[in-house]
């Protein structure tokens, strides 16, 4: 979702003939993901996670679990500063047919140009994160092959692993 | 590394590859020769040069402030509130043509007239219209073109006219679109133009029935004609008038939607209408107020013609999308930028 969010995104601030239909989905779907992510940080306070598999060093524990807060934090900063900046930038914020936002900031031309530069930083920044994040856990499950995937997903992954050191043997 | 490892590891570097270059695809870094909105961008500064903190488009202009009363005849075409009877706050802006923001006051530039309605409940509608009867281009491609086209050339100082003559035998719908302006009189001031969306909007009605329009500001003040050029020295002269005029008494123009039939073109703002279409007087706009650009909050404000309230949608009119983006992008640059004092300033503005 929002990997979707970020190509519509990045699409419609180049497109001439689909900016409006582009735009205007965008809007709604990054409220939701705000309210998604709200959602999900009170569910993730009150449930432990599984542990990490064994072939993750403690490094790669520390990481994943830096890289989850960095997540989160895009998650919730992206689509406040989308929001924050249509305020500052004196737009109407339209979510769906007569349904708009408030305001959360003044009109301010300063304030506008520096949510508009952050929305654009965070938004690649997020890019580049989904990606390390989508290369770590690739990694884990088709090279490791550590079942790394279980904490994730609801259906099971096979974990050809049995023996997680096995992966230390020369080449 | 066993083998299975490899072809696993092959294919992480596959997915996250494909991943990215989709990405730098859906973000045009891949197909340099599209025309994008930065491109417009480019162009217009080209043309203009550069004047930090002013629109790359109707850079010169000046703000104002009133209210519309409406009739409540719009109600039946469009569930907007705005088209409920009652009276609705509007700030808006007049402008001129083009990319300088000092440029002489001219009888034949094109003059915009912008309006932010902003009723109390409901959503805002922004609209930006010019007194033209109609756009002389159809497409984005076309006004891009035409900036360098029709633009003196800049080793002469004069009009090209090699490139003019390619140009409109490329876009042969500009030729007529502006065959049609030239043969229309010029009024003598921004007060008694009359101002047209040109592109065509869907309205929405409350029983969700549908209508093609367009719609244009009448002013109620009497039709003269231009005059002859004025002295260079009166750079201001259009803007002055319309400044006396409203301190004299409040200005006002009636909101006319004008119904389209089948078959008439709803994406080519190059065609008009024919003149027999029923027309609608959805209320009166009244302007008490003018303001210099340097403090009206219409200066930082975008007349993005897609800022839009539930019951107005666009037409498949390709001039709209282009417009919404490149205004944005317009926007955003001059609200990064060091504000210069506009040409028509407070003190002429109190004048
Ligand atoms: C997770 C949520 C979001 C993601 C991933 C996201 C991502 C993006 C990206 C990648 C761009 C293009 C940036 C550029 O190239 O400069 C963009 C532009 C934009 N975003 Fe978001 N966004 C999110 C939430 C929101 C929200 C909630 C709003 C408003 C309510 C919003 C409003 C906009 C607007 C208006 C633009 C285009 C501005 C322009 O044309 O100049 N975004 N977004
Ligand atoms: C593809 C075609 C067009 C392009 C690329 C274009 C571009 C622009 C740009 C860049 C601005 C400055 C926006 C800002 O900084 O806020 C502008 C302003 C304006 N445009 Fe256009 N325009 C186009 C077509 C039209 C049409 C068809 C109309 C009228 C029917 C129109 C009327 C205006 C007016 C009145 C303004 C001044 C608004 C204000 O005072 O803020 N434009 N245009």
């Amino acid at each position: 979702m929002v990997l979707t969010m970020l190509f519509i995104g990045i699409a419609m601030v180049a497109s001439l003939g689909n900016y409006h239909k582009l735009v205007s989905l965008h809007r709604p779907l990054g409220i939701a993901i705000l309210i998604l992510a709200v959602v999900r940080l009170i569910n993730r306070m009150f449930t432990t996670l599984p542990p990490f598999p064994a072939t993750m060093s403690q490094w790669e524990r520390r990481v994943a679990t830096a890289s989850e807060r960095w997540l989160y934090a895009l998650m919730l900063a992206l689509p406040l500063v989308g929001w924050g900046m249509l305020s500052a930038g004196n737009y109407p914020i339209v979510m769906f047919g007569p349904v708009h936002l408030p305001p959360i900031l003044p009109a301010n031309p300063l304030l506008y140009t520096v949510l508009r530069k952050a929305h654009t930083v965070l938004a690649i920044l997020f890019f580049l994160t989904i990606l390390a994040h989508l290369t770590a856990v690739l990694f884990h499950t088709l090279v490791m092959r550590d079942g790394l995937l279980n904490r994730m997903v609801p259906w099971p992954v096979r974990s050809t692993k049995t023996n997680p050191n096995s992966n230390s043997q020369p080449k | 590394m066993r083998k299975g490892s490899i072809a696993g590891f092959a294919a992480v570097v596959a997915i996250v590859a494909a991943v990215a270059v989709l990405f730098a695809y859906a973000a045009g870094w891949l197909s340099p020769g599209k025309l994008t909105p930065g491109r417009f961008v480019d162009r217009f500064k080209q043309v203009s040069g550069r004047h930090p903190g002013f629109r790359l488009n109707h850079a010169k202009g000046l703000c104002f402030a009133g209210w519309f009363d409406s009739d409540g005849q719009g109600a039946a075409l469009s569930r907007a509130t705005i088209f409920q009877p009652g009276r609705v706050r509007v700030i808006g802006r007049f402008s001129l043509g083009g990319g300088m923001p000092y440029q002489a006051d001219k009888a034949n530039t094109v003059r915009g007239l912008a309006i932010s309605f902003m009723p109390a409940h409901g959503e805002e509608w922004r609209t930006a219209m010019i007194n033209l009867p109609v756009f002389p281009f159809a497409t984005p491609q076309a006004f891009y073109d035409q900036m360098l086209a029709l633009a003196p050339d800049p080793a002469t100082g004069k009009p090209n006219p090699a490139r003019i003559q390619a140009f409109f035998a490329k876009y042969p719908e500009s030729a007529n679109a502006l065959k049609l302006i030239q043969s229309q009189p010029v009024s003598s001031g921004f007060e008694n133009s009359a101002f047209n969306s040109l592109d065509a909007f869907r309205f929405i009605n409350a029983n969700g029935e549908t209508a093609w329009v367009r719609w244009s500001m009448l002013p109620v003040q009497p039709f003269a004609p231009a005059g002859p050029a004025h002295p260079q020295a009166d750079t201001n002269y259009l803007f002055d008038a319309l400044i006396a005029s409203v301190r004299e008494h409040p200005l006002q123009w009636h909101l006319l939607i004008t119904i389209a039939q089948p078959g008439d073109p709803t994406d080519d703002a190059t065609i008009p209408w024919p003149s027999d279409r029923k027309q609608v007087d959805a209320g009166t706009l009244t302007i008490n107020q003018v303001e210099s650009d340097d403090t009206s909050p219409a200066r930082d404000t975008t007349f993005d013609p897609l800022v839009l309230p539930d019951g107005i949608a666009p037409s498949a009119d390709p001039l709209l999308n282009a417009r919404s983006v490149v205004y944005v992008r317009s926007f955003t640059l001059r609200e990064g930028e060091h504000k210069s004092p506009a040409a028509v300033s407070p003190a002429d503005a109190e004048k």
